[in-house]
Formats: structure tokens, sequence, C-alpha cells
């Protein structure tokens, strides 16, 4: 039986933003069900009283003093931008 | 001369007996030779090399040439950031990245005055185990070039191996760095998650991703360790820790070293020869004076089924930021969401697509408990199977792949069997722990690597075992032929 249908893979596409063509949304449904498969096989465990690792090691919040400090300047910030006007970087609009 | 080890090396340059432009040269040369056919560089950065070795040259014989690692070549992977140098995780989104700052663990090889020679090639994003997935070549392995040099860090792997430089900078996610150590006779080391900086690392799954060293040697392998170890501020996972002195460790005694081996690491699925390296290898520690038992770590078999879902949902999220606003290629587009698309259609291969969409489903509304969620439960049973071993265990050993190295295109067209070949490395991702990859063997004229895996933050019995265990066998003298 199929675990995912390819309107889920569009779905789940569009919410990635990534672009598909037909083919290429076959080919994630296949490979996808196949992944999706596998970790199936994770219900056979119990587990519901073990809690979730998120993280390894036994840190809590690590906080520190909200102070600005001299990172990089706006020129050097939009060294790599692949448009920029006025000091900013450039996009298109997001308004029709 | 790529024999040589960081001490050997260190001792010629303090004799004036070989300057540091010398050595540099010597590792281009080398570079020039033979990356035609390993093809580990993606970038280098031989002027700057060049130059700064000339800098140094200056220095030679004072004061300030004396820390051990002046003065010498390195590699450093490609989703390390290197300020001003191309750096692309080898992806063609980046193809016209340069980084405005260093990442810290390039700080600290500056500040001990290593000569960074150029970026490593690798699978893009670090999401792969054959270098196949790279956005630009597959690097090849030295050892016999029809085959993969294993990855993500398989041009860090193969460089070191080709004797391209004598030492570089990986990051294991799941494998990366141990996996291609293996396949090509090299020591790698994957530190305890939290021991090394990730800051100006290109994240890939945030709770899983460590930076570590990549060498010839065992005591070459905790030098560098040394140098890029301890608490950043910039990394807030970073762990506030002191750091040992790792050299202190390397006595050749394992003298009453408890030893686990895991049957589920020798059982099916593992090639014949592989087995016998290791068991050869256990022996030999047994003459050494450590003993061994067999123990089980029960719940193994469900951790590339938890690492897959638990690391691709990390990376659906840090793979966000790369929408051709800020920095990398930007797609034409109409309007912001179709350059948002089409700029990451256009620049992300087929496995970080996979990925990305496997993470997005499995963090998406109706699936995060099934998925998700389940997969963080299950790796605190794996974790628990770690600690519980490591109650009456010194270390535990295995092999680090089911098998040698395969041939380039076997596995490309199916990612389950693929990620079946990091069964072995993924579970000490999972439990935070550290672990070496050491070479024991050669099957079919392919490397065998041996893993050695610790508690957590005590690196000094791993590379212990480690050393130990290479100073009374030859496995580590074997060089491929190129």
């Amino acid at each position: 039986m199929s675990r995912i249908t390819k309107e889920e893979v569009k779905h789940v596409a569009n919410l990635a933003r990534l672009e598909m063509d037909e083919a290429e949304v076959e080919k994630f449904t296949t490979q996808l069900d196949d992944i999706i498969s596998m970790a199936e096989q994770l219900n056979e465990l119990d587990t519901e009283n073990v809690e979730p690792t998120t993280h390894v090691l036994d840190l809590k919040n690590v906080l520190r003093e909200d102070k600005v400090q001299p990172w990089l300047s706006r020129e050097e910030a939009l060294k790599n931008a692949p448009d920029q006007a006025n000091g900013q970087v450039k996009v298109p609009s997001i308004f029709e | 001369m790529f024999d040589k080890s960081i001490s050997e090396l260190h001792s010629l340059l303090h004799k004036k007996e070989l300057s540091v432009s010398e050595l540099v040269q010597t590792s281009f040369d080398r570079i020039h030779t033979v990356d035609e056919k390993v093809k580990a560089f993606m970038t280098l950065n031989e002027e700057g090399a060049m130059q700064a070795a000339k800098a140094l040259d200056g220095k030679l014989g004072t004061e300030e040439a004396r820390g051990l690692l002046f003065g010498l070549p390195v590699g450093v992977k490609d989703n390390i950031v290197t300020k001003g140098l191309r750096t692309t995780a080898s992806s063609q989104l980046l193809s016209n990245f340069e980084p405005l700052h260093n990442a810290t663990v390039v700080e600290r090889l500056n500040a001990a005055e290593t000569i960074t020679v150029g970026k490593l090639n690798m699978d893009e994003f670090a999401m792969g185990s054959s270098n196949e997935n790279s956005g630009y070549f597959g690097t090849r392995n030295p050892w016999n070039t029809d085959y993969v040099p294993g990855g993500s860090s398989g041009g860090s792997a193969a460089s070191v191996a080709a004797g391209e430089v004598f030492f570089s900078l990986g990051s294991d996610t799941g494998g990366s760095i141990r996996q291609p150590a293996a396949f090509c006779g090299v020591v790698g080391l994957k530190p305890t998650y939290g021991l090394v900086s990730r800051f100006g690392l290109i994240a890939f799954a945030s709770s899983l991703d460590q930076i570590g060293p990549i060498t010839n040697t065992v005591e070459d392998n905790a030098y560098l360790l040394q140098s890029i170890a301890g608490h950043d501020k910039m990394d807030s996972t970073s762990a506030n820790v002191d750091v040992p002195d790792y050299l202190s460790s390397l006595t050749g005694d394992v003298k009453g070293l408890r030893i686990a081996v895991p049957k589920e690491y020798l059982a099916e699925g593992v090639d014949e020869d592989v087995k016998n390296s290791v068991l050869q290898s256990l022996k030999k520690l047994e003459e050494l004076g450590a003993t061994w038992d067999e123990v089980s770590l029960p719940h193994s078999k469900y951790a590339v089924a938890t690492y897959y879902l638990l690391s691709s949902s990390e990376a659906s999220a840090n793979l966000a930021r790369f929408d051709g606003v800020r920095y990398g290629v930007r797609a034409e587009a109409e309007n912001l969401l179709d350059l948002y698309k089409k700029t990451r259609s256009e620049g992300f291969g087929d496995e970080v697509k996979r990925r990305i969409m496997l993470g997005t489903f499995a963090l998406s509304s109706g699936y995060y408990d099934a998925y998700y969620k389940k997969a963080q439960k299950v790796r605190t049973l794996i974790k628990n199977d770690f600690e519980k071993v490591f109650e009456d265990y010194d270390v535990i050993i295995g092999p680090t792949t089911p098998t040698p190295a395969f041939k380039v295109g076997e596995k490309i067209d199916n990612p389950l069997t693929m990620y079946a070949n990091d069964i072995l490395t993924i579970p000490v991702n999972l439990a935070g722990v550290p672990a070496i990859s050491v070479p024991c063997g050669l099957s079919n004229g392919l490397p065998v690597g041996l893993q050695i895996i610790g508690k957590h933050f005590d690196e000094k019995t791993v590379y212990r075992v480690a050393h130990a265990f290479e100073q009374a066998t030859d496995h580590h003298k074997a060089k491929p032929e190129l």
C-alpha cells in the first residue's frame, strides 16, 4: 500500500519551496514512500514512557548579555547579495 | 615526504632543513600531479597559501615558530567557511559564495599558523556516503579510482590518503568523517558532540554535526584535535569543558582495558574480510593486555530510520536559508515566491531535495508525532544502549563500515542501499559519543577501518586504544600507489 500520494508530494514540495515537474513528483513519491516504509519500522517499539532526546548534552538555555557588538559593515554584508539597491538587498516585488 | 608525521615536519622546519614555502610548494606539486585522478579539491588557495608561507618563513628559527602545527599545509572541507576563500558545500547554489568570516576551527588553525591550501570536495551539504552527490564532480578513492572515497568528507579523506596534504578537517553527521577515513585507509575522529565549535560549519543536522580531524596517524590526529577543541561562545551548543592533554594519553598501554564488541556490529551484512580484520585486531589488543566481551546494543537496527527522520527534519529547517536573497546563485523570477522556488530547485541536487522533502514531511502537520517525535524517542533508547554498555566497559569496538569501498555508480540509484552503508556509524552520532576509525587491514586492495567508540568527552581513552593498536601493527604504513 502506498503511504504517500503524489498530491502529498506536491503539497510538501510547496511547503519546502521546491518546484517539481510530473516526472520528479513520480520519482519522489516512490522514493519517499520507500523511506517512510523503512521509518515505520520504529512502530515496533513501545515508546509510550520514553522521553524524546532533542539534544545529547545536558545543556539548558544558554544566555548571553544582549549587547551590540561590531560584526560586519553594511558594505560587507551586501557583498554576496545577488541584487542590491540603496544599501539594501533587492528582491522582486511581493505585491501584484 | 608525505609519510612524515607532524612532529617530524615540525622538527625539519625548526632545524631550518625545510622552509615553509618549500613544504607548501611540495603540497601543491603533489596536488598538481595526482588531483586530476583523485579530484579531492574543490577550490585551491595557491596564491594566498604561498604568500602566507613566505610570511611564515621569516619567523622560522624564532620563538614565534614554536607551535607544532606552525607552517603546515592543511585542507578544509568545503562546508567550513573560510573568509574570502570560496566555500560551496559542493552545492551549485553556493558556486559564487565567498564567506565574510572564518569558522572558529579555521580561526584556531590560523592561530596555530597552519596554511590552508584549499577546500575539499564533499557530498552536497554533507548529504551522502560516496561523494557522488557533489554538485560538481565525484572524488575518487586513491587506492583504486574506480571506487568511491566514501562521504560526505570524501575529499578530506582522499586528500590525506593521496599525500596531497598531511591532514584535513572533515565533518561527521552520521559517519561522514569515519566512513571515508575507513574507505581511504586514514585516521578520522568524530569528537564528542559539543567538543569542537560548529560556528561557521554550514549546518546540516545541528544536533548531530561535529567537525573533526583526518590524519595519517593517531598522534597527528591528537595534535589537530588539541588545537581545535574547546568552548566557543559563538556556538551555544559548544560544551563548556576543560580540554585535556590528548598527547599524554598516547602511552601504548592498554593493560586491563575492557572492550565491548556489539554482536549487532558483526552480524549478517558485514563482509567476511571486514569481520576477520576486526577479529584479528581484537586479538592484537588482547595480546597487549586488553580483554573483550560480546555485548548487545539492541536498538542498533532502528538507528538508520531514526537518523534519516531526525537529520532530514533538521536539514529541512537549516536549508531554508538558501533562498537566493542574501547570497548564492539567484534564479530569475517575476515574483518572490517563484524566486525562492526556482533558486532552490535549480541550485539543489536530487539527494538534498529528497532529504528536504522527507524532513518537511516528517515535520508537517499531522505527521510530527508519528515520525519526528517517535524518532526522538527512539534516539533516547539508542543513547541508553550505549550508556548501559559503558557502565561496564571502557570502549566499544567494531568495524567502521559493513564493507570496504564500493564502486562508483554501484549504489547511487538506490537511496536505501546507500543509507544502509552508515549503519555502524550512525548510532554514534545519535548518542553524541566520540569515535575514531583507524586502518586495520586490506580487502582486495581496499582499506578496512576499525571503529573505536568512547564515552562522552573521553577522547583520551579512544586515542590511547587507537594509538596502542596502530603502534603494534603496520596497517597505517600501507599507502596507495597513484
